[in-house]
């Protein structure tokens, strides 16, 4: 069975779907997912769909879920990259998606969790913990 | 009795302009080619095939040209009065001219149709080609700054042209990187529970690009209308001008505008 790879960068993982998401590999990443931060302790997951030219309410969803458990996990999820046509799908398909954040590139998404991170250990620091 | 009708017809079919003269001729040969073989009612057939292809090309290129109905349809028919002035000189037997006539009524009648089913068909091109370059038009992405994209709605918002303008700001936010859009409709006369949908929908869009949207330009007419609509905007960034979403995205990208020094103050 495919498998996407799940790559470690520092305290974030980075994820590229490079093959349309179908039903058993999107639910394969999603659980794979949820391991990796658990084992590595990751602040972030940037999620890079790019080259994902067919999206469903399926895969929608799966999206969603993957950053409603991220942030149980402490982690925040970042999509990135989404193509023109694949928003729209999803807008009339009514996944507005709301508690994914979105960025335009990997860079642009790497930055976003840079500072989320740095925000998170601002906090931190003012309570007097260390991090 | 057909080679004369041939010679006189070009004859008798008076044209003063030499296009009109050479138009009538391209349609007068193969039209007498398919009279030769006998065939008076079936245009369908294939010696009609470049009688019709001609007819289609007059036509068209006058819809283009903005000639008038009445003007292509007496191309047409003219033939008719030229064609039955021939008849008349060489038939002399009443009967026979009768029945000749009818024949070539029938025929002009129907090629007359073909015109105008062309010439309407050519306007609807024209139409069609019209309102695709006026959605265009009307929906211009600018970029006011870099990272910074402008989108000025002029005119009512439908489904279609909210299709254009979602996909052409998606496009352009892809192409230039940008993080913030401003949506302007101080040029959208009324705003409707659909239109504001519209709205919404474009919004979302650009959120999932990973993009921020500002709508600017609402009028106090409009955001009465919005309230009594009941439509929530709550979770959407609006602001009253252009001016100031410009300048809450400056703000956002950590931009500052400020007057230049002073030259007095410099030379001083």
């Amino acid at each position: 069975m495919d498998k996407i790879p799940i790559l470690k960068m520092g305290h974030f993982l980075l994820v590229t779907v490079q093959v349309d998401l179908y039903d058993r590999l999107a639910l394969g990443l999603e659980s794979d997912l949820v391991n990796m931060i658990r084992k590595h302790s990751s602040r972030g997951v940037l999620i890079d769909i790019s080259a994902v030219n067919i999206v469903d309410s399926f895969m929608g969803r799966i999206l969603g879920n993957i950053a409603q458990m991220s942030k149980i996990l402490d982690a925040n999820t970042v999509v990135v990259g989404m193509q023109p046509a694949v928003a729209i799908t999803l807008i009339e398909l009514g996944l507005p998606m709301t508690g994914v954040h979105t960025a335009l590139n990997v860079e642009k998404g790497m930055e976003m969790l840079r500072e989320k991170l740095l925000l998170t250990e601002d906090l931190i620091s003012e309570d007097g913990d260390s991090y | 009795m057909k080679q004369q009708l041939k010679d006189e017809g070009l004859r008798s079919d008076l044209m003063s302009n030499d296009n009109l003269r050479r138009e009538s001729e391209e349609l007068l040969k193969p039209i007498l080619e398919a009279i030769r073989k006998g065939n008076f009612t079936d245009i369908n057939a294939s010696e009609y095939d470049k009688v019709n292809e001609v007819l289609a090309g007059i036509s068209l290129s006058r819809a283009a040209n903005g000639f008038s109905p009445r003007e292509t349809a007496y191309f047409v028919l003219s033939l008719k009065e030229a064609f039955i002035a021939i008849l008349e000189k060489n038939i002399t037997d009443a009967k026979d001219l009768y029945t000749e006539v009818n024949k070539i009524n029938k025929l002009i009648d129907t090629l007359t149709l073909v015109t105008f089913e062309t010439f309407i068909k050519g306007r609807e091109e024209v139409i069609l080609r019209q309102t695709s370059e006026i959605s265009e038009i009307s929906t211009p992405v600018i970029q006011v700054w870099s990272g910074i994209l402008a989108l000025p709605i002029i005119g009512t918002l439908d489904s279609a042209r909210t299709q254009v303008v979602m996909e052409s700001l998606l496009l352009k936010i892809v192409e230039t990187e940008s993080t913030i859009a401003i949506l302007d409709i101080s040029g959208v006369p009324a705003v409707d529970s659909l239109v504001a949908q519209h709205l919404i929908k474009t919004v979302a869009a650009t959120r999932l690009m990973g993009a921020e949207c500002i709508i600017s330009g609402i009028r106090p007419e409009i955001a009465q209308t919005i309230v009594h609509l009941g439509i929530d905007l709550s979770n959407i960034n609006t602001k009253a001008s252009l001016a100031h979403a410009l300048r809450s995205a400056f703000s956002q990208l950590k931009l500052e505008v400020r007057k230049s020094a002073d030259f007095n103050k410099l030379s001083a």
